[in-house]
């Protein structure tokens, strides 16, 4: 019994009962926590369907006729280098500095809409080729998957614009580094999403 | 109000909270990312690996990938203020092996019980 008293380095002299409620920063960030969870819920919904129907192909061409896995290399690395930059951004904001905040994010943004224009030419090029989301139960699960997810950046990339703004009218205030936190959040989770798309739609395509 | 609650509970809000992760955390998350999302590239591409284990290996690779970028770039740790975000990752963890394994599992079985087109056509005539 004594041992667990020593475990613990710092013993708060106040009981976790007695401390009242949590500051509000931690409060909205396990919040928006929930949310991106429920947000991943949603996505395995749509993994879950794809996985079924992948094979669905009506007689159209399959993922390994119609996916560049080269293309899908260059778009992975955006997103990953993106989150990374927008870490080092969120680091910028925590210290407030807004030189650092404005090219760490501004490379985040560019990389997001390097991905997005990559993304939106695959697609572009699919239609074009009659591989469009009408032609098979695979190409609708295909679209809806990996444009959910495609939509999710784009909303990224609006709220990241709303953010700058809102640094350069109201400053670093606390409500504006919670904001610019979840953000954070929000951006390292697509990442994550990310990953289970090119594994499962790319590179598991049959 | 707020600042008042948060300062006496000996946590300034938030700011701090992350110092001691800084920029070092996001460079030896990247260390990590890039060799395993290569992997996975190789790993789909390559003649070298043993064509039946390459689906098992690429899942391997994501989820060590998924650890990596929730450890570092998340910040979502066993550490004791923590216990209320890793409890509800892994509630969502559980949903997810759900959702996902759970359909594939029902609609493989569906499959395999439904009858063929051509057999249903014979009784339907």
């Amino acid at each position: 019994m004594s041992v667990a008293g020593e475990a613990l380095p710092i013993e708060p002299e106040v009981p976790l009962s007695l401390r009242g409620p949590a500051p509000l920063r931690v409060v909205a960030g396990f919040g928006f926590w929930l949310f991106l969870l429920s947000d991943i819920i949603l996505f395995a919904a749509l993994f879950a369907t794809y996985s079924v129907l992948s094979g669905s192909t009506a007689g159209g061409p399959s993922g390994a006729e119609l996916f560049d896995k080269r293309h899908v290399f260059i778009e992975t690395m955006c997103l990953l280098t993106s989150s990374v930059t927008c870490g080092f951004g969120s680091l910028a904001v925590q210290r407030a500095d807004a030189r650092a905040m404005f090219v760490w994010m501004g490379a985040t943004f560019i990389l997001g809409v390097t991905f997005l224009t990559l993304e939106g030419r695959e697609f572009a090029s699919m239609v074009a080729a009659g591989a469009g989301p009408s032609h098979s139960a695979f190409l609708s699960a295909f679209f809806t998957l990996v444009g959910t997810h495609g939509l999710h950046v784009s909303l990224g990339l609006v709220w990241l614009v709303i953010m700058l703004l809102q640094v350069m009218t109201l400053g670093f205030q606390p409500m504006v580094g919670r904001r610019f936190f979840a953000f954070g959040l929000f951006w390292h989770a697509l990442d994550i999403v990310w990953i289970g798309v090119f594994t499962i739609v790319y590179l598991g395509a049959k | 109000m707020m600042n008042s609650q948060g300062q006496a509970q000996g946590a300034a809000p938030g700011v701090n909270a992350h110092d001691h992760h800084g920029a070092r955390s996001y460079l030896v998350g990247l260390l990590y990312a890039v060799p395993l999302t290569l992997g996975s590239f190789w790993a789909a591409t390559s003649p070298l690996v043993y064509a039946p284990a390459v689906p098992v290996l690429l899942a391997t690779l994501a989820i060590a990938q998924m650890g990596v970028h929730v450890a570092f770039f998340l910040h979502i740790s066993s550490a004791p203020d923590q216990t209320n975000n890793l409890l509800a990752l892994a509630f969502g963890v559980f949903v997810t092996g759900l959702i996902v394994f759970g359909s594939m599992m029902i609609m493989t079985h569906l499959n395999h019980n439904m009858m063929s087109m051509d057999e249903l056509m014979k009784i339907q005539r």
